[in-house]
């Protein structure tokens, strides 16, 4: 035990320290509201035990403007810290646009972080300092949860959909990071390392990481090889929409409805086919579902995302 | 009042009368029996689970050893024991003697939803002697539908079972309430007890079907493949957590509003006073049970549920801590110029208001969604809930039972070993479940079998605790055993309280009241001025 007991949790970014600032400021608030009671009761007890003399005349048994004032004051300082970390909560599910991408995929037990160059790595993630970073999650089997308490920060893992979580560190550092979902037998051990890196160092861990290719151009490579490229090609015979300059677009469905084609949409076209038809389209495109796993379905999205024309992106 | 007549089931001693019995006391007694063996298993498992958190490596159970291990005993705890704990044991003792009825409205529905608990809890221990089940209580999806190996469907089936149990009780609580009160007895006279049992059942009646229905789909998806909650396969594993919060939330109600019931009686017959604001204590039972309906969503708030729907379940979250800490100070104001006994009970009943407060607070520190984001699915969830749920509703069962014991069984118990029992599990508990807290805050997961080395300390301590706490939860064996065979008989009113349960012998005779009272005064109308004495 050579950490022998830590009080504190490590801290990597700017906004723990708000966290933590908020949570002193809470239980400030609430040793303010107890304290009376805690006192009390060991004083009444004592006071006004059976068989010691005491003043008891008087005795109130109601009390309308007692009542109500020990209602709303709590309950007005409390809603103070609402709104405060209501807004906390609003900044960290809204990401600034140009944030780095990485995605995450979940499985059994194990964590996988492809970057962007297509560098991947197993149970540990680097980052840079000082550069806001988005993953963007997806879990290939059940619930998952991707817990950095050094953030301050977790978000569920779900299977059917993509998740996110962003942040931006700004203390170099190895931290812990775990799963914090029940996930099964080896729950516990779906662990690993958060490690933020100065820039240079992150750029020379990006080079010596380096791949054969890039995610969008492994994407273009399973574009290929999966036959998509048959129909959506541009030298394809049957009706398929054209995936240039897809991404972002809003998209008419068959229903009326109009949705965009955001990472969600593509991942959805691809496995589920029939939820969701483009308008004036056959239903005829086959599902991925027992083709592709999560980590190649993000490939596909980063190449037809690599497709849109810059300024179409939002 | 007369001695008990030969054809009075309560001198009864074979097994068939007691396992055909109607009356609403002895139905009781079998509560009473069941659920503490319940509470025996449940209690073993959790041994367990602290024994291997001892080391951070996890060597004394397997993973999966582990995973059963604390799946049975969250499950076992929470619907074999914490809900039918109070409302089955006290509420069918007492409501029908606190009313001044002779029974429940349906007295062999009572029977029935007795044999119905069993039966559930036979299923349960089928599921423990083949092998168990790793889902934990929650049984989140798709790991409970499609991926776990355990026997989910067998566990599904008895607390689908156990639930028609409470389905029976809460319908029968709501009729007795409405249909059998005695004359005089009016709404605004009902002791404070009865009103939040009435809130209770309310709660059992509307919740329990939707985790019954949830429960047929976990079973539906696992045995016949149909898409439901497994996106796999068309379905939606978020729509499994809003169907199992929208019953599990307000389960916890039905925790914890019983033994709100049980402080109120237990202040005001130590304080020898009404309790203070008797319309605010039991407005805020049922506000509790209305608000607690639209909270659910404070378990999602990192699942990916939207965020606007998020702030405004966190709102409604700290709307629901209003009427509860209208309680606590009520019950504080309450002791003000008592004449307070320090009795067993009321020692229980102080460590129910410290450490509901603590449980009540450090809900509103969750339903803060940002500091949520961090200590969600940590120790710190495991302290809180264990802060109300044990620090809590157990304390008050235990209150309860030390109260009414003399009632029950018409033996007087050694007090002495019940205030040493009282201050053993005020701290034992607090030992075990306070470096929780800190736990949950420096970033360590729940449900975690390994765990990184410098969370060992605090671990250590709350093994530590949990041992001196369980050794405190056996004492009253000991002393409530001896008091049933060498006990001096009791009185009819022992600790000098207010209400009809306190005016029939102890023993209550067969059909409770010779003569039906009629009921004239306000509840706990303890004389003012003149000096009590016991
Ligand atoms: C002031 C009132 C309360 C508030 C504001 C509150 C708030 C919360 C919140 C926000 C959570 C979710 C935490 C998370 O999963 O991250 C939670 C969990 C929980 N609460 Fe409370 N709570 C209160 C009272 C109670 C009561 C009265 C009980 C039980 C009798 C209770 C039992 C539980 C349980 C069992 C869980 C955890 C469920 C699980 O994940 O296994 N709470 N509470
Ligand atoms: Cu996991």
């Amino acid at each position: 035990m050579s950490d022998f007991i830590a009080l504190w949790p490590q801290s990597a970014s700017a906004y723990s320290g708000r966290l933590d600032l908020l949570m002193w400021v809470f239980t400030a608030l609430v040793v303010a509201l107890s304290a009376p009671v805690f006192i009390l009761i060991a004083y009444y007890a004592w006071k006004y035990r059976a068989g010691r003399k005491a003043d008891r005349s008087d005795r109130v048994n109601r009390n309308t403007l007692m009542e109500i004032s020990w209602a709303l004051i709590p309950f007005i300082l409390i809603v103070a810290l609402f709104v405060w970390s209501t807004r906390m909560f609003f900044t960290v599910h809204q990401p600034p646009p140009d944030a780095m991408e990485i995605n995450v995929v979940a499985k059994q037990w194990m964590w996988k972080f492809e970057h962007a160059g297509g560098q991947r790595e197993i149970d540990e993630l680097h980052v840079p300092v000082g550069e806001p970073v988005r993953l963007s999650m997806a879990s290939q089997d059940v619930i998952h949860s991707l817990y950095i308490p050094a953030l301050r920060l977790k978000q569920d893992v779900v299977p059917g959909r993509y998740t996110s979580l962003w942040f931006e560190a700004d203390k170099p550092g190895i931290y812990a990071l775990a799963c914090a979902e029940f996930c099964g037998a080896d729950h516990s051990e779906m662990t690993g390392r958060f490690i933020v890196m100065e820039k240079p160092a992150f750029a020379a861990w990006l080079e010596q990481a380096g791949t054969d290719a890039s995610l969008a151009a492994e994407g273009e490579k399973l574009f290929r090889d999966n036959g998509c490229s048959g129909c959506h090609g541009p030298a394809a015979t049957v009706k398929a929409p054209d995936l240039e300059g897809l991404y972002g677009r809003p998209v008419p469905l068959a229903d009326g409805r109009t949705v965009t084609a955001d990472d969600q949409y593509i991942r959805d076209s691809i496995l589920l086919p029939q939820s969701e038809i483009a308008a004036g389209y056959p239903e005829i495109m086959p599902t991925y579902k027992n083709v592709l796993s999560e980590d190649e379905v993000m490939k596909l999205v980063a190449y037809i995302k690599s497709l849109a024309t810059p300024e179409d992106t939002p | 009042m007369t001695a008990n007549p030969p054809s009075d089931p309560n001198a009864g001693h074979t097994i068939r009368s007691w396992l055909l019995t109607t009356d609403h006391k002895r139905i009781a007694v079998l509560y009473l029996v069941s659920v503490t063996f319940f509470f025996l298993i449940g209690g073993a498992a959790a041994g367990l689970v602290r024994a291997d958190l001892l080391t951070p490596e996890g060597d004394l159970l397997t993973n999966e050893g582990y995973n059963r291990a604390f799946t049975l005993h969250g499950v076992i705890m929470v619907w074999f024991f914490l809900i039918p704990s109070i409302p089955n044991v006290f509420g069918n003792f007492l409501i029908p003697l606190m009313i001044g009825a002779r029974d429940l409205a349906f007295p062999r529905l009572n029977l029935l939803s007795w044999y119905v608990y069993v039966l559930g809890g036979l299923f349960t221990l089928i599921v423990l002697l083949v092998g168990g089940v790793d889902t934990g209580w929650t049984f989140y999806t798709p790991l409970s539908s499609m991926f776990s190996n355990g026997h989910v469907v067998l566990v599904a089936a008895a607390v689908f079972i156990v639930g028609f149990s409470s389905i029976l009780t809460g319908l029968n609580f709501i009729v007795t309430i409405h249909k059998l009160r005695a004359p005089g007895m009016g709404w605004g006279r009902m002791p404070l007890f009865v009103w939040s049992h009435y809130a209770t059942s309310i709660i059992l009646v509307l919740a329990t079907p939707v985790l019954s229905i949830t429960l047929v789909l976990i079973a539906a998806e696992r045995l016949f493949g149909l898409g439901i909650f497994d996106p796999a396969s068309g379905g939606d594993p978020l729509l499994f957590q809003h169907l199992f919060w929208f019953y599990s939330h307000p389960a916890v109600y039905i925790m914890v509003l019983p033994a709100l019931g049980v402080i109120s009686e237990l202040v005001a017959a130590a304080a020898r006073k009404p309790v203070f604001g008797y319309s605010f204590v039991a407005g805020s039972s049922i506000a509790i049970a209305i608000i607690g309906f639209f909270v659910w969503g404070h378990h999602m708030f990192v699942s990916g549920q939207s965020m606007y729907a998020s702030a405004v379940f966190s709102f409604l979250s700290l709307a629901v801590a209003v009427p509860s800490g209208i309680k606590v100070y009520n019950w504080t104001a309450t002791l003000y110029k008592g004449n307070i006994l320090l009795d067993p009970p009321f020692l229980f009943a102080m460590s129910f208001i410290g450490l509901f407060v603590v449980g009540g607070l450090t809900g509103i520190a969750l339903a803060m969604l940002s500091i949520d984001v961090h200590v969600h699915d940590t120790y710190f969830v495991v302290a809180h809930f264990h802060y109300i749920m044990v620090g809590g509703t157990i304390s008050a069962y235990f209150g309860a039972l030390h109260f009414w014991w003399p009632k029950m069984f018409g033996r007087m118990y050694p007090l002495t070993w019940g205030r040493i029992t009282a201050a053993t599990i005020f701290f034992g508990f607090n030992l075990t479940f306070f470096p929780q807290f800190i736990l949950g805050f420096l970033g360590m997961p729940r449900r975690y079998h390994v765990y990184a080395p410098e969370f060992q300390t605090l671990h250590v301590l709350s093994s530590a605790g949990s041992t001196l706490l369980g050794f405190a939860y056996l004492l009253p064996f000991v002393y409530l055993g001896y008091s049933l065979v060498a006990g001096k008989r009791a009185s009819a009113n022992p600790w000098g309280a207010r209400g009809l349960e306190w005016t029939v012998p102890s023993p209550p005779p067969k059909h409770n009241f010779v003569e039906i009272p009629t009921v004239t005064g306000r509840p706990y109308d303890y004389p003012i001025d003149k000096e009590d004495s016991r």
